[in-house]
């Protein structure tokens, strides 16, 4: 009895082929330009978050002149972004891919970049090492040193001296970014605190707004984030109150009055950068990443409610940032646990490959990292 | 098991009411699913229609990406292997009349078991260490799921909302252990098991870019096939699927029977998770949970419950995935148009269900004897 | 202002979860018992919640009313009811199967027609706070309740009336219990099933609205994690008694917030686990109040997942 199977699907080739007979001349197609590249994300594009911020990359390589952009979302972190990688190649022609999310690279991206030499696959995140394909690159930013900056406002804007963290899951990127919160605001006053609370999700839009009530409730009254889309956050938020601070991309349009400033990535300068250098006929990198003075990140304008000592202080940091090499983690530092981090006269400069395997949380975080 | 071949009814081409009546039989059962298949189909076009988009466009793009092309195949069959086996986990207890939904939970855990113990097994040979990771992958599916019968047979819950309820739980405890006890400390930002050593990895099918899981998959619903066919247990299975105080009149014993058949669509289930593990990821993390084991449900209702259908109509709904990015890029629709689509033609096949006997041409008395 | 309430911040943050989190729990089980005391189960609630969240954010937004947002959401959910009701009444379908193709329409079309959507800000449902009396910011804020749950549980009052002591919750229940013994008594029992699916379709559409229109408060496609799907759970758990269903939604609620609140007094160690204690929880009642050898006490005879 393997008949009916066999029959039904030569049958569905064959009905599908019908269909396609009438329309293959005319199937829809890309505009050709010079060069395609290919944009995917892992969850909405226009999430407010993560994804947004890229987004808003592709959209300004797409008004580059001779440059066809193809995007994909919610593309999951599995075989699917293989194919979807491949399928951009074989059929749109794309030469230049970004993969974005930080899960696509090991061991998707990898198994799929060897096939095609001369693909450049761009990722977001400072994975790449030698020994790797080299049509692999990966990119990323400082964006701890905005969070450091925010840190900074909140610092000034808080009553209650202890400020609030939403975060997904306790991986270094993530502990990196609270630690530099905390820090940024005890620049301003050595006694506030910070209580994080874990979602344990990238993107779950109930337990968010559960742990930014449970902040609220526990006298946290500036909250922000890392999770991929900060919405819900953010409003539920600004609903308790509370000042928020941004993350990604720029949240100020949920909240006008409470948003103080945020850390933003600036994907479009980046990604015309490299577009730019390839049909140039260019090299990119392997491992390229910056800060602020790079173009790599970029804070969102202040908002309404910051103090002028707050604005100052913010200026003064986001200046003395811009010079490079600023170090936001200075010794004397312990974690949470009464573990010396950096002693007396040490620091961690904000390139320092220390930084990128945090799996601490310094002194004066509530909260834990398992 | 005497009473089973006393009532075994006649089946085969030798079947005494002779070969056109046995045609008529079977025809039904594959010409009112493609029927509605194309109705389905037919009514998402004119969907389509309504969005101001031409369905000619759509299917022949479904076919090119799905179908058309060796890579279009190769995208298509990747994402067939977990479907097939996770397919089996619902259709198995079907026979049985248990709706299982939570076959999600065993992937996960199934791939969690193989993680955990690859780095333990790896000192043996891959030979031998490869099917007891496989082994042992689904031993936690068939307990997993295995449980969900025996809480049905046993304590009288409802085995659908008990499988949901532990799909969730499954899915808590997978992140718990890949960010907790079985971490790999190395795997910073995306926490994961340690990763398989390369022999503990399972290949591609010689000359194919996809992965042996496929050959497991197919030769899986094969066996299945023969087991409620062509087996006592299997018919004994489909006596105490119709009802269940027959069987155990009969002297059935419906209660292993319950628990066999759920434990063995568990097991297969789990088997999913290992291939994910060892053929695709390498590793085991929070991207064990995609929604296989929903995907699985589709596919085993669309197959009424007959593992051999389960076959075709997975490679049907893995190309319509496949197509999704090249909808989404040349269209300019949404990702969601294949889950409507996915949608329509599955309430199409469902309600097809009332048409069966409606048709004279299918009774096999009309066709009498050949 | 500030007051550290040390351990009483949990019973506290679990009071206010209980009250934010479990009007979609309470709106979709109500309406699935009115569903399944009519002898039909629907699955799909899940896709008629996340349709009904969009179609109600959607509404709210283009029309500037958050209620014009409720209505529109409770008629979307009663059109996917109904559809799910019509097919049903076919003869030798499996309604469950149908439940869990609904709910893949339900989410499909509600992600395709919610993409315009995602970005703009929606009026919010208003909440009345019951906790003036207090000194206490953190019970005042729990008790910040939303109009739509003081419905939910006059709702649950009034379908608890119902099926007690009116002419329709009779219908109702003696079409659940019987086929046959409703023909006999001169009713239709398809009509009726398929209206009291349409119903439940309803409150399934509302309990959507609640969720993008006040907690969370906001559309996008991860908006449901399963409220719908649960709530069908919590029928089981809750005997198919509205009230139950109430007291049901509310403890799923509470234990909901048990995570966030742990780690916001410094418990974080295995915060997953504590995640999955409403799931635990649900699974455990279900196991020690199931019985092998009865059927379950309340049960609607023609309930196909009773049978």
């Amino acid at each position: 009895m393997t008949m009916p199977p066999f029959a039904r699907r030569r049958f569905l080739q064959g009905s599908a082929a019908l269909a396609g007979a009438t329309a293959l001349g005319a199937l829809p197609s890309m505009a050709a330009g010079e060069m395609t590249v290919g944009f995917i994300y892992v969850g909405p594009k226009d999430d407010f978050g993560y994804n947004q911020a890229h987004a808003e990359g592709a959209a300004a390589v797409k008004a580059m002149a001779g440059v066809t952009v193809v995007e994909e979302e919610n593309v999951a972190e599995t075989i699917d972004v293989q194919n979807t990688m491949e399928s951009m190649i074989n059929f749109d022609g794309a030469t230049l891919l970004f993969p974005t999310s930080f899960g696509y690279f090991d061991p998707h991206v990898l198994a799929v970049a060897p096939k095609y030499p001369d693909v450049r696959f761009e990722h977001a995140a400072g994975l790449w090492t030698e020994g790797m394909p080299t049509n692999v690159g990966s990119y990323f930013g400082y964006i701890g040193l905005g969070q450091y900056l925010n840190g900074i406002v909140a610092g000034h804007m808080t009553q209650t001296k202890r400020l609030g963290f939403v975060a997904a899951k306790p991986i270094p990127q993530v502990l990196q970014n609270i630690n530099s919160f905390l820090l940024g605001a005890r620049q301003v006053d050595p006694a506030i605190t910070c209580q994080v609370i874990f979602t344990g999700e990238w993107s779950l839009a109930v337990k968010e707004a559960e742990a930014t009530n449970a902040l609220a409730d526990a006298g946290c009254d500036v909250i922000t984030c890392h999770v991929d889309g900060p919405k819900v956050v953010i409003e539920t938020a600004a609903g308790r109150d509370c000042f928020v601070c941004g993350y990604h991309a720029n949240q100020a349009p949920l909240a006008p009055e409470k948003y103080l400033t945020g850390a933003e990535w600036n994907w479009p300068g980046v990604y015309t950068r490299m577009v730019q250098t390839m049909l140039d006929g260019g090299t990119i990198s392997n491992f390229d990443r910056g800060g602020l003075a790079e173009g790599y990140i970029k804070m969102s304008p202040l908002g309404p409610a910051v103090t002028d000592a707050a604005r100052n202080q913010f200026d003064a940091t986001q200046a003395e940032m811009m010079k490079g090499g600023f170090a936001a983690y200075q010794g004397p530092l312990m974690d949470n646990n009464g573990n010396q981090i950096l002693a007396e006269g040490e620091v961690f400069l904000e390139t320092d490959i220390a930084l990128e395997s945090m799996d601490y949380l310094v002194e004066g975080v509530i909260g834990s990292t398992s | 098991m005497a009473i089973a071949d006393q009532t075994m009814p006649p089946r085969g081409l030798l079947s005494p009411d002779g070969w056109l009546a046995a045609i008529a039989r079977r025809s039904e059962a594959l010409v009112i699913p493609l029927g509605a298949l194309l109705v389905g189909l037919a009514a998402f076009g004119v969907f389509l229609l309504s969005q101001g988009k031409s369905p000619v466009d759509f299917y022949a793009l479904v076919y090119k990406a799905g179908f058309g092309t060796a890579f279009s195949w190769q995208n298509t069959l990747s994402r067939t292997a977990p479907l097939l086996l996770a397919a089996l986990c619902v259709a198995l207890p079907a026979r049985l009349g248990l709706v299982v939904i939570g076959g999600e939970g065993a992937i996960v855990l199934g791939g969690v078991a193989a993680g955990a113990l690859a780095g333990s097994l790896s000192g043996l040979p891959g030979a031998l260490a490869i099917p007891l990771m496989a082994l042992a992958g689904a031993a936690i599916g068939a307990v997993w799921i295995g449980t969900v019968g025996a809480l049905r047979h046993y304590r009288g819950v409802n085995e659908t909302i008990a499988s949901l309820l532990m799909a969730y739980i499954a899915i808590a405890l997978m992140n718990h252990l890949v960010e907790g006890p079985f971490r790999d400390p190395a795997s910073l930002n995306k926490p994961s098991t340690a990763p398989l050593a390369e022999h503990m990895r399972i290949g591609d099918i010689p000359g194919w870019n996809v992965h042996w899981g496929l050959v497991v998959g197919i030769v899986a619903c094969i066996l299945c096939w023969i087991l409620i066919e062509r087996t006592t247990w299997g018919f004994a299975a489909r006596i105490a699927g119709g009802n269940v105080r027959a069987a155990q009149v009969q002297g059935l014993p419906v209660g292993r029977l319950i628990v066999g058949f759920t434990a063995l669509g568990g097991a297969f289930a789990g088997l999913a998770g290992v291939f994910e593990v060892a053929a695709v990821h390498g590793t085991a993390n929070a991207s064990l949970a995609v929604g296989y084991g929903y995907t699985g449900i589709l596919i085993a209702f669309l197959a009424r419950h007959n593992p051999l259908a389960i076959i075709p109509v997975a490679v049907l709904l893995a190309g319509f995935e496949a197509s999704s990015g090249l909808v989404q890029r040349r269209m300019d629709l949404p990702d969601a148009t294949i889950l409507v689509l996915q949608g329509f033609v599955f309430v199409a096949i469902l309600v097809s269900d009332t048409l069966y006997g409606r048709f004279r041409m299918f009774a096999p008395e009309r066709w009498g004897r050949g | 202002m500030e007051s550290d309430l040390g351990l009483w911040a949990i019973p506290i943050a679990m009071l206010g979860g209980a009250i934010r989190v479990s009007t979609p729990f309470l709106f979709v089980s109500l309406g699935e018992v009115l569903t399944e005391r009519s002898g039909r189960i629907n699955l799909g609630l899940e896709g008629t919640l996340v349709f009904g969240a969009m179609s109600g954010y959607a509404i709210a937004y283009l029309s500037g009313s958050a209620w014009a947002g409720v209505l529109a959401a409770a008629f979307a959910g009663s059109l996917f009811g109904l559809l799910h009701g019509l097919i049903c009444s076919l003869p030798r379908v499996n309604d469950i199967a149908i439940g869990i193709a609904m709910m893949l329409l339900g989410m499909g079309l509600a992600f395709f027609f919610g993409k315009p959507f995602i970005q703009p800000v929606a009026p919010d449902l208003p909440s009345i706070g019951f906790g003036w009396w207090s000194d206490i910011p953190q019970l005042e804020a729990a008790l910040r309740v939303n109009v739509l749950f003081l419905i939910g549980a006059a709702a649950a009052v009034a379908l608890w009336w119902m099926f007690r002591s009116t002419r329709v919750g009779l219908v109702i229940r003696v079409v659940g219990d019987s086929t046959d013994a409703a023909r006999a008594m001169g009713l239709r029992p398809a009509v009726i099933r398929t209206l009291a699916t349409a119903a439940g379709g309803a409150f399934a559409g509302v309990g959507g609205a609640y969720l993008s229109l006040f907690y969370p408060g906001s559309w996008s496609e991860g908006i449901s994690s399963g409220q719908g799907l649960m709530a069908v759970a919590l029928v089981i758990f809750a005997r198919w008694n509205p009230i139950a269903c109430f007291w049901a939604a509310i403890l799923f609620g509470a234990a909901g917030a048990l995570g966030p609140a742990l780690q916001s007094v410094g418990v974080s160690e295995g915060y997953y686990l504590f995640y999955a204690a409403p799931y635990v929880l649900t699974l455990g009642v279900l196991i020690a109040t199931s019985s092998p050898n009865r059927a379950m006490v309340g049960a609607p005879g023609e309930l196909s997942i009773t049978k």
